[in-house]
């Protein structure tokens, strides 16, 4: 375990070493509000709740998170470095789990900074809290999954470009997978019970629940599950890709 | 103590490394020599556990690789090629990285770190991002990891490709003086350092081994081995009269330099008789030696045999 605690630490300094770091809550900052007050029209609707601001999220993550999970991997390959990792007396998923998880703490930083919204609603009306802390916690599960298909993509190329746009397009079918339109057309050819699971696969879905405010086991074990395959894919997509 | 059995890489259709047997022992200096692709970086790849081998067993200080993964690489320091580390921590960050993640106890860190640095000469630059460093530091940097925890077995990757000469020769001396110790393997291509450093070298052409000796008997196959070049006026019937004798196998004449070699029949020493019959023929010779033998003869002559033979095949 303690060699996952160095291996989070590093990376996170590594992230603040840089400006990209700052560049990237800024512009998550800047748009969850603009997303949220424009776009979801959060003062006009008169109601004290953060829907319109949390509703943007998974938008808003389709393209942040990609951009942070590209580089996870596809540099360390790139640069050569890949080699020093895995000859240091250290389990392989200890890098992938600590890689991910620095990541995901950088987005959890983000997501804090945003509590000037919830100060802003508790001063304007009345809210359910427990309903916000809820959305908070779906919104950072939804970016857990996205970096964790992200974590996977970066393993299997070199190029970060190419990172970005696959973990983008992926990110997206899964967002996709529970929009009537895209199930519309697998009820075509699908059995009903297969169409049931291609929308039950959907981030849209299990997120939209959460943030009601109901923290149900299943949208839980889904995030979970759905986090845990794509690190254990990445592990193995690793150990192909490590020799070429 | 490194023991390789029949190992074997394939990558895809290609054999990078095609049934190599070889054990480097304690207290010497193991050489990787070959051409550029001959499969050396894959062969030091599959001893650190980077790769797994298609087949054949790797054994580390006795120790199963592919049943004890990460305790052979706790035993291991691993130069890889290019010395990659993160360009953007400071050196000592780095090293202390390095230290946590070799699970170095925290009270020994510092330590291990002050060491290395002294070491590998890397105090100047201690607070320096990586980056930002010249090819030589960023070499030495990367040779300081693979020894900060002080392994029984040392691997690396032409650790002095790319240095200057002063750069060098810091380098081997290092080397050098960790060799009593410690099991030893290095590839280059560099063969002035076969004489400075190597204690044994495998000449590896085409994923094949190709040679297993120390360096003074791999000089011995070369022909210019005990030749005696003297440097003179061209006179051809001298040189027929010399290549008349029963000691001498050939002549050779270099018209830029004006060089005679006299190339021995097998074995032979002839540096007296050749003096002796150039005193009595009273040749005015400039300057009069003996050759030892060529390293980078014997390699060509090796490493394009096994070219020749893939063809025939």
């Amino acid at each position: 375990m303690s060699t996952v605690t160095a291996i989070i630490k590093r990376e996170l300094r590594s992230y603040f070493a840089t400006p990209i770091a700052y560049v990237f809550i800024v512009i998550f900052l800047i748009m969850s509000g603009v997303f949220a007050f424009y776009l979801g029209n959060l003062y006009e609707r008169g109601q004290a709740d953060l829907m319109p601001f949390f509703n943007f999220h998974p938008w808003l993550y389709l393209f942040l998170v990609p951009a942070v999970a590209m580089r996870l991997w596809s540099e360390e390959r790139n640069s050569g470095n890949i080699e020093l990792l895995m000859t240091l007396p250290v389990k392989k998923m200890d890098w992938v789990l600590g890689k991910f998880l620095a990541a995901w703490l950088f987005i959890a930083l983000a997501l804090l900074l945003t509590f000037p919204m919830v100060i802003s609603i508790n001063y304007l009306g009345n809210p359910d809290n427990g309903v916000i802390l809820a959305s908070y916690f779906g919104s950072l599960l939804l970016a857990g999954g996205f970096l964790a298909i992200g974590s996977c993509i970066s393993a299997a190329t070199k190029n970060q470009v190419i990172a970005f746009i696959l973990t983008v397009v992926i990110c997206f079918l899964f967002l996709l997978a529970g929009f009537p339109m895209v199930l519309n057309f697998f009820k075509l050819f699908l059995p009903q019970v297969l169409v049931d699971a291609v929308a039950s696969t959907s981030f849209l879905t299990h997120f939209e629940s959460i943030t009601k405010g109901v923290l149900d086991l299943g949208d839980l074990s889904y995030f979970a599950l759905m986090m845990a395959v794509w690190l254990y894919a990445t592990g193995v997509v690793i150990d192909m890709k490590k020799g070429s | 103590m490194i023991e390789c059995l029949n190992l074997t890489k394939q990558f895809g259709h290609f054999t990078a490394v095609d049934d190599l047997t070889f054990t480097a022992n304690q207290g010497q200096v193991l050489g990787f020599l070959g051409p550029n692709g001959a499969g050396k970086s894959t062969t030091m790849k599959m001893i650190t556990g980077f790769l797994e081998p298609t087949s054949g067993q790797i054994k580390v200080c006795g120790h199963d690789i592919a049943k004890n993964p990460l305790l052979c690489k706790d035993k291991i320091g691993y130069l890889p090629e290019g010395a990659p580390s993160y360009g953007e921590m400071e050196v000592g960050d780095f090293l202390y990285f390095v230290a946590k993640m070799r699970g170095i106890a925290a009270n020994e860190q510092k330590n291990a770190v002050e060491s290395v640095i002294e070491r590998v000469n890397l105090a100047n630059v201690y607070y320096q991002d990586i980056d930002t460093l010249s090819k030589g530091f960023k070499r030495r940097v990367g040779l300081a990891q693979a020894i900060i925890h002080n392994p029984e077995v040392l691997i690396m990757d032409e650790p002095t490709d790319g240095l200057d000469p002063n750069q060098k020769h810091q380098v081997r001396e290092l080397i050098i003086n960790m060799s009593k110790e410690k099991t030893i393997i290095l590839s280059t291509h560099i063969l002035e350092e076969v004489h400075a450093v190597f204690d044994r070298a495998i000449i590896i052409a085409d994923g094949q081994l190709v040679a297993d000796n120390t360096p003074k008997e791999l000089e011995k196959q070369s022909r210019y081995n005990h030749a005696v070049s003297f440097v003179t006026e061209l006179d051809t019937g001298l040189l027929n009269e010399i290549k008349a004798l029963d000691c001498v196998r050939d002549v050779a004449y270099d018209a830029r330099l004006k060089e005679t070699t006299v190339f021995p029949s097998q074995g032979l020493f002839i540096f007296d008789d050749i003096s002796q019959f150039l005193k009595s023929r009273s040749v005015k010779v400039n300057s009069l030696k003996m050759e030892s033998g060529r390293l980078d003869e014997v390699f060509r002559n090796i490493t394009q045999d096994s070219r020749e033979r893939e063809v025939v095949k």
